[in-house]
């Protein structure tokens, strides 16, 4: 009986607590619920997965109402992945959260806060697993208008900026998307994702329908932040509350890249996209540039925190690119990546927002001598810089693999050395941390600093583990990732 | 016994904790830990274990048969005797690493994939060179430097040869391997850079008698028989190791006979032992693969035997110089009589454990009518007795009296030595219970009339020969020296030539690098500049740059769609 309802009570778990945690005064009871609430959904998150385990499709009415007039929730494989990162790597942070606020806001704020965390996640919940083109757009504008409230709650004042910004970016994206969305339904009258797939092909030559794949595909690019859309993602990121950007990190662009590919394979088509539109001719160009420039730029940061988003401009890159090379190998690579770097990335931030808790900076050079002040953080971070890299054992080896295979695949060299040689300067950039860490001597105002409560430091230690775990167990990722990928690509054939 | 749990994981678990443990009770646990884990060894069934997948690959990281028993069960031995021998020592590292050691030795044997024998493999690199550092000069950090690179190298070359063969095969189990692909022959490289084939065995000389006085007895243990099991499993009955192995009991005779240290006298008679192995494994019949099994399970015992007792002599006295010793069988008694025990079983003299173990080997050789490789087994015999039978034992205890008066060996070590004295004679007296473990049926009598007296001939004229030249004083002295092997040229001559010329690439390097450092600053310069990380353009203005991006990217979007569709 619960079962049949899952894919609706994933959602509703975080949905309606939301609202019941912005009226609980006391913060500490929030948090609770906030917690009952997540870890529920990661139980569902994963109930759901074992359902749709091999390949099948979940399809809920809600309200009874059948597709295509009722809106209907779709979980397949894919989704379900992408709702195991949501719910478990926000549960994650979540658990982190309550003693990480304590020093950024009084504790009656808590709540609001937790109210809007949990909003986000429902909103990037819904995203992930509705059937209804329309749907994604609301749920889209819900989780990014929770986004600029979270960016905003940062204790710097170029917080307020940073969110302002991203907000003008985050709108603009999202409008693009309701106008692509409109134009589809202008010429095919439906908005269900499924009815969409089927009546568009026969529209394929149609102006508006050409136009409107320019506008999703310039919207969704904003939202993943390709290059040279990228801009708004290093600052939200930087200046954002520290455990915040772990969840932004984790959570806001995957599920923009899972949009991203249901709409291109799913609803207008690998035909439609890749032959005759050649999105992969500007998806490939752009994605090296941003990996290079962004690995370049990490390079030269002195701020962690803004290196690590400078990072994410290189490592959502690569994601892009296995898309675009449109094969198995780097499908799979994309969707791996996009789970592997997710709970690296989360965990990364969340071993920094430790750090800072601690030091109140992410300065490269207040963070001197950390590896021997707080080891246990350090060496947590060390892991998962080595996942960032790619070496062998970690999860991010794994995704980089099918990358440099996929290059490989179609005979492209060059790509495959440009990919390895991007993989060495995410070396330089985690090296350049360590070497701060390790071999520089403590600061003098840091010299009483010790290691962060248990309560912050199992969840970056989670991180930690699964980095290594998914390094070697690659059955729930890489191994769905490749029957998503069949299945995407299958379509088209 | 507990089903399924790789006896190399309780080793490799167990020593990281030693460290923790507090010094009364850390000598019971350190004895006790091998116990435990060669009692789950002996009580498991055979078959395949602990599968995991991994990157579509299916690892089966516990495989217990015939073979890989035999060799477990012998490491679990030596990681035994060899913690009893060093029980003595408070520093921790010795037990540590020795049972790390010994555990990825383990693991590596119990490997049923090629994966996880890679990582046991670099695993017994990385763990063994703190026995070689534990020694803590700085001629041992250099040695064990070099010994790592060569080792991590060996992994590497192993690594590779995989990768090959897997895209070739696509299947990594350890099984029967040949020569013909060029993943084969890397991996017999890597194999035979661990088993000290001529040319590649330089490291075993060089590092072993730089480790700790109970740091070589492990490496002489586990590195070298691990790879004379790889060859076992996945090169038996390659024609070539024959002759590679033939060569490998002759030439460090030479060596050993003018070689001053004693323990390098030790080592190198290390390296003509493993020679007898691979040719067994180079002829591949069940009789001469069980006299690889068999000889290796000896060979183990009596040279941990021997290096027990140098590294005793070197404890006590200071030094393992044969030139500085001498008359020590007054002070050491208990040792001598050891190394008398250890240097008769390595001889292969008749109730000794080399015997039994020897005689399967050469019988293996002479059924196959190899004349050539039989006349060279029988010249590396004579050669043994003479370098580690007579010379070992003479030049320690005997010989000019050196005048050193030391104390008799700790009882730890005594204790060790006893233990491992007693199962080499008792192997040479019962060789059934040796036999009955062979991985194929043994149907073989070691003690034949002809056997006996052929051996017993061999080292009446070999101990002559000695006698004859001490008397006629036309033995080669012991000298304080340096004796040049092979690795002269890459360790004296190589750098002499390529110095100079690094130098100049150096000096050419360093202005690239300035070069690279120059554009890169102005590189840098303009990305700040550019990309603004330290922004100080206002915030107006980068928004409306961004929007104007944005609606620059879609104008280009959509004329590329619209031209292109």
């Amino acid at each position: 009986m619960i079962s049949t309802q899952l894919p609706a009570i994933v959602l509703l778990l975080t949905l309606l607590s939301a609202p019941i945690c912005s009226m609980i005064r006391n913060g500490d009871h929030a948090w609770k619920l906030a917690m009952f609430a997540v870890w529920l959904s990661v139980a569902a998150a994963f109930a759901l997965m074992s359902q749709v385990w091999g390949g099948t499709t979940l399809s809920y009415h809600m309200g009874g109402w059948p597709p295509p007039w009722g809106i209907e929730v779709r979980v397949d494989e894919l989704s379900a992945l992408v709702l195991i990162l949501i719910t478990l790597f926000g549960a994650l942070v979540i658990s982190a959260l309550r003693e990480s606020l304590r020093t950024v806001m009084r504790s009656h704020r808590h709540s609001l806060y937790y109210a809007t965390f949990l909003l986000c996640m429902a909103a990037l919940i819904g995203i992930t697993i509705t059937g209804d083109a329309f749907n994604v757009f609301v749920f889209l504008e819900i989780s990014s208008l929770s986004t600029y409230a979270l960016i905003a709650r940062g204790r710097d004042r170029r917080a307020l900026v940073a969110a302002f910004r991203y907000l003008i970016m985050g709108t603009i994206g999202a409008t693009f998307i309701l106008i692509a969305i409109g134009f589809m339904y202008m010429v095919t009258g439906t908005l269900n994702m499924a009815d969409l797939a089927q009546r568009l092909p026969e529209h394929a030559d149609n102006k508006v329908i050409q136009a409107s794949f320019a506008f999703f595909t310039v919207g969704i690019a904003l939202k993943v932040a390709v290059f040279p859309l990228h801009y708004w993602l290093p600052n939200a990121y930087t200046y954002a509350p520290k455990a915040t950007t772990a969840f932004l990190a984790a959570t806001a662009t995957k599920v923009a890249l899972y949009v991203m590919i249901r709409f291109i394979f799913d609803v207008y088509g690998v035909e439609f996209s890749f032959s005759q539109m050649r999105l992969d001719m500007l998806l490939i160009p752009l994605s090296i540039a941003g990996i290079l420039l962004g690995s370049m730029t990490a390079i030269f940061q002195s701020d962690v925190k803004r290196l690590l988003a400078w990072s994410s401009v290189a490592q959502l890159g690569y994601m892009v690119l296995g898309v675009a090379l449109l094969n198995t190998s780097g499908l799979t690579s994309a969707v791996t990546h996009m789970f592997n770097h997710a709970m690296m990335k989360a965990g990364l931030f969340l071993a920094l927002a430790a750090m800072i808790y601690r030091v109140g900076s992410s300065n490269l050079r207040d963070l001197a001598g950390i590896g021997r002040t707080m080891p246990l953080t350090t060496a947590a971070f060390v892991i998962l810089g080595a996942g960032l890299v790619g070496v062998p054992l970690t999860a991010g080896f794994i995704s980089k693999w099918y990358l440099v295979s996929a290059a490989l695949d179609k005979g492209w060299l060059p790509l495959a050395a440009l990919l390895i040689i991007s993989s060495l300067m995410a070396l330089a950039y985690i090296a350049k941390i360590v070497d701060a860490a390790y071999f520089q001597p403590v600061p003098d105002q840091h010299q009483n600093v010790r290691d962060v409560p248990v309560s912050i430091l199992t969840p970056v230690w989670v991180f930690a583990l699964l980095t290594i775990y998914f390094g070697i167990d690659t059955r729930m990722t890489a191994g769905v990732a490749e029957r998503v990928a069949q299945a995407l690509l299958s379509v088209a054939s | 016994m507990i089903d399924g749990l790789n006896p190399a994981l309780i080793l490799i678990v167990g020593a990281l904790l030693v460290p923790l443990i507090p010094q009364p009770s850390r000598r019971v646990y350190v004895v006790l830990l091998p116990l435990v884990s060669m009692l789950q060894l002996i009580l498991h069934p055979s078959g395949t274990f602990g599968e995991i997948s991994f990157f579509n690959m299916t690892l089966q990281t516990f495989r217990l048969d015939g073979l890989s028993f035999v060799f477990g069960l012998i490491f679990h031995i030596a990681a035994v005797l060899g913690v009893i021998y060093a029980i003595h020592d408070d520093d921790p590292i010795h037990p540590t690493a020795g049972l790390l050691y010994a555990g990825a030795a383990i693991g590596a044997a119990l490997a049923g994939d090629l994966v996880t024998l890679f990582v046991y493999w670099e695993l017994t690199a990385v763990s063994s060179v703190f026995l070689i550092w534990a020694r803590r000069t700085e001629s041992a950090f250099k040695a064990g430097m070099r010994y790592l690179i060569v080792q991590v190298g060996s992994g590497v070359v192993l690594l590779a040869g995989v990768i090959i063969l897997f895209s070739e095969t696509g299947s990594v189990a350890f099984n029967e391997m040949n020569l013909d692909s060029i993943g084969g022959k890397l991996i017999f490289l890597a194999f035979g850079i661990k088993c000290a084939f001529p040319f590649l065995h330089n490291w075993l000389q060089d590092a072993y008698p730089e480790a700790t006085a109970s740091g070589t007895v492990l490496l002489s243990a586990f590195t070298t028989k691990l790879a004379v099991y790889a060859l076992a499993r996945g090169y038996a009955g390659t024609e070539i190791l024959i002759w590679i192995g033939a060569i490998m009991t002759a030439f460090p005779i030479f060596f050993a006979v003018i070689e001053n240290d004693l323990r390098r006298v030790l080592a190198y008679s290390l390296n003509n032992q493993l020679g007898f192995m691979v040719v067994a494994i180079g002829i591949g019949t069940p009789l001469a693969l069980n006299g690889a099994a068999a000889h290796a399970f000896c060979h183990i015992l009596y040279k941990a035997l021997l290096f027990m007792s140098m590294g005793a002599v070197l404890l006590r006295a200071g030094t393992c110089k044969g030139s500085e010793l001498g008359g020590l069988y007054k002070s050491m008694p208990f040792t001598t009589v050891c190394c008398i025990i250890g240097a008769a079983s390595i001889s292969a003299f008749p109730l000794f454990s080399g015997f039994v173990s020897k005689s399967m080997i050469v019988s293996a050789v002479a059924y196959e009518h190899l004349t050539l490789i039989w006349l060279m087994l029988i010249f590396a015999s004579a050669g043994v007795f003479h370098h580690s039978g007579i010379k070992i034992p003479y030049f320690a205890f005997f010989a000019h009296d050196s005048g050193i008066r030391c104390e008799e060996a700790p009882l730890s070590m005594r204790v060790a030595m006893g233990i491992t004295a007693a199962l080499c004679i008792g192997i040479g007296v019962f060789p059934g219970a040796l036999y009955a473990i062979m991985p194929y049926p043994v149907d073989y009598v070691p003690y034949t009339v002809a056997h006996v007296i052929t051996q017993l001939q061999l080292l009446m004229y070999s101990a002559l020969a000695f006698t004859v030249m001490m008397l006629w004083k036309i033995y080669p002295p012991e000298l304080k020296s340096t004796n040049l092997d092979t690795d002269w040229f890459y360790r004296a001559a190589a750098p002499a030539i390529i110095k100079p010329i690094s130098a100049q690439v150096a000096r050419l390097t360093i202005s690239t690098q300035q070069l690279i450092a120059g554009t890169a600053t102005i590189g840098l310069a303009a990305f700040h500049h550019l990309l603004g990380p330290q922004a100080k353009l206002s915030r107006a203005v980068d928004s409306n740059a961004m929007v104007a991006l944005v609606t620059l990217t879609l104008s280009i979007f959509l004329l590329l769609y619209l031209v292109l569709s």
